[in-house]
């Protein structure tokens, strides 16, 4: 890793004006949901969708774009005397910081300010956690896919496969397995999506009172717990590492 | 020596005094004499009272059981029992023991008293015009079935349950065949089964009381023409746990109630005609489970805020009335400014509809998918019974729902 690069992938960010006006937007909808909403609990419950959808549609879909547009910086880069994976993971840790910042100004500050309970931790751990990970999943389609148009479509069809997909086939899986006792494998499955893990996980402190029912119990019996919890920071941790890894492996023997 | 027959003696029981033992004092006492307890501990096994007197207790006596016997029998009417500790009454399942047991009395009371770790509390049995008032409860039972109710009455009429606590018992207090009776301003927390729970007792009443984190808030059974008004139930949380328990019951009022933090507020089955009015139901998980036994039911002024699911129900069929209650779920406009919505609210959710059928559904609750559903169930309704709907629903809370 290179000081120089992550300062300058850093600084030249933050000069940009999608992130400005992402940091921005995310300030409006938050301060204006926390500010119509008198029960706080209801106004995580609004920022669940700001949180779930929007941040990583945004974080996915922004960095393949900068990392596109950063082709020719990145090759000159390369001409230099330095290691390639450590130019790859600066320019990665660049990226993340912008986005977590961007993330935490907009909605970690005024969440701390009108929310700061459990669920509202939750939040923001869940939201900051989700910023790594696409960042993350969008530098390994980025080195992996040369062409930029393709490469922004496959960004937002794994963010739709993510958000939207996932779901309907766990649905769909639900409602064939239906007479099984199929709770702890539904529990293993949605680990293979981040969102729906950020999601449980929220939903575990706000929906508390439905969530102590038979079903619900057995959910809060493996995420409740400290084990439950281990796994699945370490399960977050590995969304965030697995794709970062594969992608600077795969730039280290790139021909550019 | 032949005094006594006209005025009503009092008898001093301690170590200072000639009398030590309370037995001792009840021989030798007669029909409407006072014996007054001073403080001290008496291990005296059982201790039976076969004539109306009244026993109280001074500097807190101790009646100490040892767990071998019934403390204190009462087979005798106008008897009155105040100001004593009673503890570590016997534990037997083929005898219900209880820390003050009341065969068929008339007009007992018992009051001031602190029962601590017994099996049952107080327990009457065919007793009429009993009060039972400001008792402290406590036991510490780790299954039902090791240990009883807290004031238990059976086979009784016109008794008044007034400002006592329970907490560790069966049920905080049980009443089977029981008539006519008040249960007022009482407080039943952790107790292992319910909080307050009736059979078979008709034309009861219960206000301003307090369950909190039992096994259950209050399960009312096969019972008629029920007031319950001014309770609070919180924290009644777990797999089939509820605030209220309503089964096969008719001809009642639920009125001005609050329900906070329970798995399920209110439910009902094989429940007919039933005013529920001006209740507030709040983070619960599902406010209210109405299955379609239940016919001709009211449900009016209620608020409901920020609970998982406003109502669930078992299948299309309806009779019963939502109207006027607000709903903070409720999407639609009041253009002409009235107070009330212009648009009619669905409050049962395809989804909940899909939970109660696949309880592991929720692990997909909040997700876009899920979100997607419901807005579209929502403008053409298939799944969700069609005549389920407030046709009224008011745009504020309404000001009757405070509670107390």
């Amino acid at each position: 890793m290179n000081n120089k690069i992550i300062k300058y992938v850093i600084s030249d960010l933050l000069r940009n004006r999608t992130i400005l006006f992402y940091t921005l937007v995310l300030l409006t909808l938050s301060l204006s949901i926390f500010l119509m909403e008198d029960n706080t609990d209801k106004g995580i419950a609004s920022m669940l969708n700001l949180v779930l959808f929007v941040v990583p549609l945004v974080c996915i879909v922004f960095s393949s774009i900068y990392l596109y547009n950063s082709a020719e910086f990145i090759a000159l880069l390369v001409s230099q005397p330095l290691k390639r994976q450590s130019i790859w993971l600066s320019i990665f840790i660049g990226l993340a910081t912008a986005m977590t910042l961007a993330f935490f100004i907009g909605v970690g500050i005024p969440t701390f300010i009108f929310a700061y309970s459990l669920s509202g931790i939750t939040l923001v751990i869940g939201g900051l956690l989700l910023s790594l990970i696409f960042v993350s999943i969008a530098t390994w389609t980025a080195v992996r896919i040369r062409d930029k148009s393709k490469g922004i479509g496959l960004a937002i069809i794994l963010w739709l496969y993510f958000a939207l997909i996932f779901d309907a086939m766990l649905l769909f899986l639900l409602f064939q397995f239906a007479d099984y006792p199929i709770e702890k494998i539904m529990i293993a499955v949605s680990m293979l999506n981040p969102i729906d893990i950020s999601r449980i996980l929220i939903l575990l402190e706000i929906d508390l009172s439905a969530m102590m029912g038979y079903t619900g119990a057995i959910f809060r019996d493996f995420f409740g717990t400290h084990m439950g919890m281990l796994i699945t920071g370490l399960v977050m941790l590995l969304w965030t590492a697995l794709p970062l890894w594969f992608a600077t492996r795969y730039f280290k023997k790139k021909d550019l | 020596m032949v005094v006594g027959t006209t005025g009503a003696a009092t008898i001093h029981v301690g170590k200072q005094h000639t009398i030590s033992s309370i037995t001792q004092a009840i021989t030798r006492a007669k029909n409407g004499d006072t014996i007054l307890v001073h403080g001290g501990l008496y291990q005296e096994g059982n201790i039976l009272i076969t004539k109306s007197l009244t026993l109280i207790g001074k500097n807190n006596p101790i009646i100490d059981a040892q767990k071998n016997h019934e403390p204190l029998s009462i087979e005798a009417n106008h008897v009155t029992i105040s100001g004593f500790t009673i503890k570590n009454s016997a534990h037997s399942s083929i005898k219900d023991i209880a820390a003050i047991k009341v065969y068929n009395g008339r007009h007992i009371t018992i009051t001031n008293n602190i029962l601590d770790n017994n099996f049952f509390g107080i327990y009457l049995q065919n007793a009429k015009n009993c009060r039972i008032e400001n008792n402290r409860l406590q036991t510490y039972g780790e299954t039902e079935r090791l240990v009883g109710n807290g004031i238990h009455a059976w086979k009784s009429d016109s008794i008044t349950i007034l400002n006592n606590e329970i907490a560790g018992h069966r049920d905080g207090i049980y009443l089977e065949f029981v008539t006519h009776t008040q249960v007022d301003r009482n407080r039943a927390q952790n107790n292992l089964r319910y909080g307050l729970h009736f059979m078979f007792s008709h034309d009861n009443q219960y206000h301003y009381n307090t369950f909190k984190a039992n096994g259950a808030g209050v399960a009312v059974m096969y019972t008629h023409r029920m007031r319950m008004e001014h309770n609070i139930f919180e924290e009644n949380w777990g797999d089939a746990t509820y605030g209220l328990l309503l089964k096969d019951i008719t001809d009642s009022y639920i009125q001005n109630n609050t329900f906070v933090k329970n798995t399920t507020g209110i439910f009902m089955e094989g429940s007919n005609r039933i005013q529920i009015q001006q209740n507030r139901f709040e983070n619960n998980g599902w406010a209210i489970k109405i299955f379609t036994s239940c016919m001709h039911n009211t449900l009016s002024r209620n608020t409901f805020i920020q609970n998982t699911f406003d109502v669930a129900t078992n299948g299309g069929k309806m009779t019963n009335t939502f109207k006027g209650n607000y709903w903070d779920q409720y999407e639609g406009y009041d253009l002409n400014k009235d107070g009330i919505g212009d648009v009619p609210h669905h409050p049962v959710s395809l989804f909940s509809m899909l939970v109660e059928r696949y309880p592991a559904a929720m692990l997909l609750f909040r997700s876009f998918m899920v979100t997607l559903f419901d807005r579209s169930e929502k403008m053409i309704p298939s799944l969700t019974p069609e005549n389920l709907k407030d046709e009224n629903p008011l745009m504020k809370p309404d000001k009757r729902t405070v509670n107390r």
